[in-house]
């Protein structure tokens, strides 16, 4: 098939297609969603392919295939795994017939996250197998080897590609699909139900079994040694491709662990004997450098074992090649060949804003309007519109995890009862994990005012189909799940639509939703600009304008600039979404529609 | 072939596609080749940077500090931003147009990107400047940019792919409807680019 240049997720899914996969669940989720799009877009026509509503629903769909015999990929970030974590510690106890891969991004940095969790460290907390790729091409191979191992084992078991492998483009070449046995199918048996006796027999099999899978790695193609030397260096991931450009030609004795657990102890052992010192070289939690210091202690070995733990490998955020470099200079006692930082300019500072003519920014506005001089505190929630928190509208108090907006307003309504107490929640997280929140508030007889910004896609990980979309990852057009009417049947009392490019309504809505007791919602509804085409396009008359900046200073829109002493809307950015004509005092901002 | 090429610029300008297209013209002519890209949050507007690597004996996707043969600005303070990247000796080339940040504009400052153009021009050996405007004009959109900026960088010679290999991979690359205008702004930006 040639050599395609594929970024590591891409890789990571035409493997899984490679190596027969029959079903792909998944939520959407930087650094992992395109993972199971690549399947979904390549599909063989055999393979189902579906976005769960969360992590929780995806993994659990997944066993029940894997159940059945079916080979089974499941996609997710890392915190994904938290929302998933139910149905994974119990999983491990039971196993699984077909091969089941549970790939899950981590986020060094972190540069699209809320955590730097360590999914290394889930893998030991669940007993679950990881494999931690180095490079997309590696990928390609490794997702292979874990579906052997899933079924040689009868476990589920960790794939954990970071940030810098799953957004890399490697040229790779393709291979054919490998053919592919049909399954028995499920078989009834009682192993396929949890009871405490049964959990007490799995997890005796477990510490049996887990030594052997370590054994078994000791030989594994990805995990090998190469160099010679008193000094050591370890690595794994995305840090062994920095530490190798790091090194260059320079001699040193150097271990690749791609199965950070169960730890490949005999590999480890043999790569001790004889050393003196030994650095680690990894990101995130010194999941690694934890193993060998234990493996030092159970041997009596005369080892040091350097890393994040002794301050030599910075304790947070992502490596680079430059700090694995001065790492291993300090380690190796070589010359420094840092360079001193070019002193520049002052840089503009640019963070991520919501887009020109983004609907979220009306919402923000309008709520911002209708509470002016009121006591109210604004929860929100994961999503594009996690950036409301920025100036100029300030729009998000909180913000902690998927669907917690919705709780989180609850407590502050407990602890402060005379403030108005908002909860901003999307349309897709209101889908994954929004909806028990809203029963909780609906239950317990809570005054908040839910705020639902339906932009009918899921916009910040690259606009994605989910339950209110009415279309499925297999092209298919299903039913549309109303969110008003899922509110009105748990009993929210009062549920109104409103357009927020409308503010002059929107902000009358609010005012009305925050007046009433119990919970009430506004559903904002208006698409993501990315998913529709713009409107005709707004300018300023500089005739009209007198230069008073509420535009710039009340929204934010990336499209308005101060040019002279006037504001001016860049057109290649505009996307006519009307709220600045609205906002302008004296009238001076107008669209082509009303010349 | 070994060559080492940083893109840099403000989510929504269309590196991503810039840097694909390095890297498959590259492959095309039997290189290996790895990339890298600011993909999530950051994409909305805020700082994005794609590594492109062409050659053998590469192992990260990311280009090391000093390891840049390249920087491709799209935007003046974001060349400026990643000039620790560059080689020394190595070339910049940065179209001409300023993009204020909102946070510009809230705070009053007067961000027009010539200050950062002085101190490249002051800094940096060999230094292009690329005014893309008549070039997005006369090919009717603001989204060619991406493409004027690969003419303007391959005509300079230094990454070894000819204006043709790059038509070529264009027209493989990039769907029908868009080919014909982005085949005119390679061919506008390889003709306008004048080193300072």
């Amino acid at each position: 098939m040639g050599k395609q240049l594929l970024m590591g997720n891409e890789a990571i899914g035409l493997g899984a297609i490679h190596a027969g996969v029959d079903v792909v669940c998944g939520y959407p989720g930087t650094p992992s969603t395109e993972i199971l799009e690549t399947v979904a877009k390549n599909n063989p026509g055999d393979v189902y392919v579906e976005w769960s509503t969360n992590e929780k629903a995806a993994l659990e769909v997944g066993a029940g295939a894997a159940y059945a015999g079916r080979r089974v990929l499941v996609t997710m970030k890392q915190v994904g795994l938290n929302v998933a974590s139910d149905p994974l510690m119990s999983l491990a106890y039971i196993g699984v017939k077909g091969g089941m891969v549970i790939a899950v991004a981590d986020d060094p940095g972190p540069i699209s996250s809320q955590t730097e969790q360590d999914t290394r460290h889930f893998a030991h907390f669940s007993k679950l197998p990881v494999f931690d790729p180095s490079s997309p091409e590696e990928a390609y191979e490794m997702i292979g080897d874990a579906f052997d191992y899933s079924e040689k084992y009868h476990t589920p078991v960790l794939f954990r590609p970071t940030t810098r492998v799953c957004h890399a483009c490697a040229s790779i070449e393709v291979k054919p699909r490998r053919t592919k046995d049909v399954p028995e199918g499920f078989v009834k048996d009682s192993k396929w139900v949890i009871f405490p006796r049964l959990s007490y027999q799995a997890h005796r099999n477990i510490e049996q079994r887990n030594p052997q899978i370590g054994e078994d790695f000791s030989g594994y193609r990805f995990n090998y040694i190469c160099g010679s030397g008193k000094k050591g260096v370890v690595s794994g991931g995305i840090s062994y491709a920095y530490t190798c450009e790091a090194l260059g030609e320079t001699p040193v004795r150097l271990m690749k662990i791609s199965t950070p657990y169960p730890f490949p102890e005999k590999l480890a052992l043999q790569f001790l004997e004889g050393l003196d010192e030994v650095l680690v070289v990894e990101e995130l939690d010194p999941v690694l450098e934890r193993e060998l210091i234990y493996l030092c202690g159970k041997h009596h070995l005369p080892v040091t074992v350097k890393g994040k733990l002794t301050g030599d490998i910075q304790p947070a955020g992502e490596n680079t090649v430059a700090s694995v470099r001065g790492a291993l200079e300090r380690f190796l006692g070589l010359e420094t060949s840092a360079m001193q930082p070019i002193e520049k300019p002052d840089l503009p500072i640019r963070p991520p804003v919501l887009c020109a003519g983004c609907p979220h920014r009306a919402s923000f506005y309008a709520v911002k309007q209708a509470m002016k001089s009121r006591k109210a505190v604004f929860s929100g929630d994961i999503g594009c519109y996690t950036l409301g928190n920025a100036a100029p509208l300030g729009m998000v108090d909180t913000c902690l995890c998927m669907g917690a907006g919705v709780t989180v307003a609850q407590g502050l309504h407990r602890a402060q009862p005379d403030a108005v107490n908002f909860a901003f929640i999307g349309d897709s997280t209101f889908f994954a994990s929004g909806i028990t929140g809203v029963v909780n508030a609906v239950y317990n007889e809570t005054d908040i005012v839910l705020i639902v910004l339906d932009n009918s896609t899921t916009a910040m990980t690259g606009h994605q189909p989910h339950p209110g979309t009415g279309v499925t990852m297999m092209g298919e057009v299903s039913q549309k799940i109303s969110i008003p009417a899922v509110l009105e049947a748990i009993g929210v009392k009062s549920v109104v639509t409103v357009d927020p490019l409308d503010l002059e309504k929107a902000v009358d809505a609010v005012k009305t939703a925050a007046e009433l007791k119990g919970v009430s919602a506004v559903i904002f509804k208006s698409p993501c600009i990315a998913v529709t085409k713009p409107a005709p396009l707004y300018h300023v008359d500089e005739e009209k304008c007198i230069g008073c900046k509420k535009c710039i200073r009340e929204l934010g829109c990336p499209a308005i600039v101060y040019k002279g002493n006037k504001a001016y809307i860049e057109p290649s950015l505009c996307y006519g979404c009307s709220i600045c004509s609205q906002v302008c005092p004296v009238g001076a901002i107008g669209g082509a529609q009303h010349e | 072939m070994n060559k080492n090429i940083l893109l840099s610029g403000v989510g929504g300008q269309g590196t991503v596609l810039a840097s694909k297209l390095l890297a498959q013209a590259a492959m095309n002519r039997g290189e290996f080749a790895r990339t890298a890209e600011t993909i999530g949050m950051a994409q909305r507007g805020g700082c994005v940077v794609s590594h492109v690597r062409i050659g053998d004996v590469i192992h990260s996707p990311l280009i090391p500090q000093g390891g840049a043969d390249m920087i491709i600005g799209f935007e003046p303070a974001e060349a400026v931003r990643c000039l620790d990247f560059l080689k020394p000796g190595g070339v910049v080339v940065v179209s001409s147009k300023a993009i204020a940040p909102i946070t510009a504009s809230l705070s009053g400052s007067d961000y027009s990107g010539e200050e950062m153009l002085s101190f490249l021009k002051e800094g940096v050996e060999r230094l292009l400047i690329l005014d893309a405007e008549p070039i997005c004009e006369s090919c009717g959109t603001a989204k060619v940019l991406n493409v004027a900026l690969l003419g303007a960088a391959l005509s300079t010679g230094v990454l070894e792919l000819s204006i043709d290999e790059m038509k070529r991979t264009i027209t493989e690359r990039v769907p029908e409807r868009f080919a014909e205008m982005n085949l005119k702004a390679l061919a506008l930006g390889a003709a306008s680019g004048m080193e300072e």
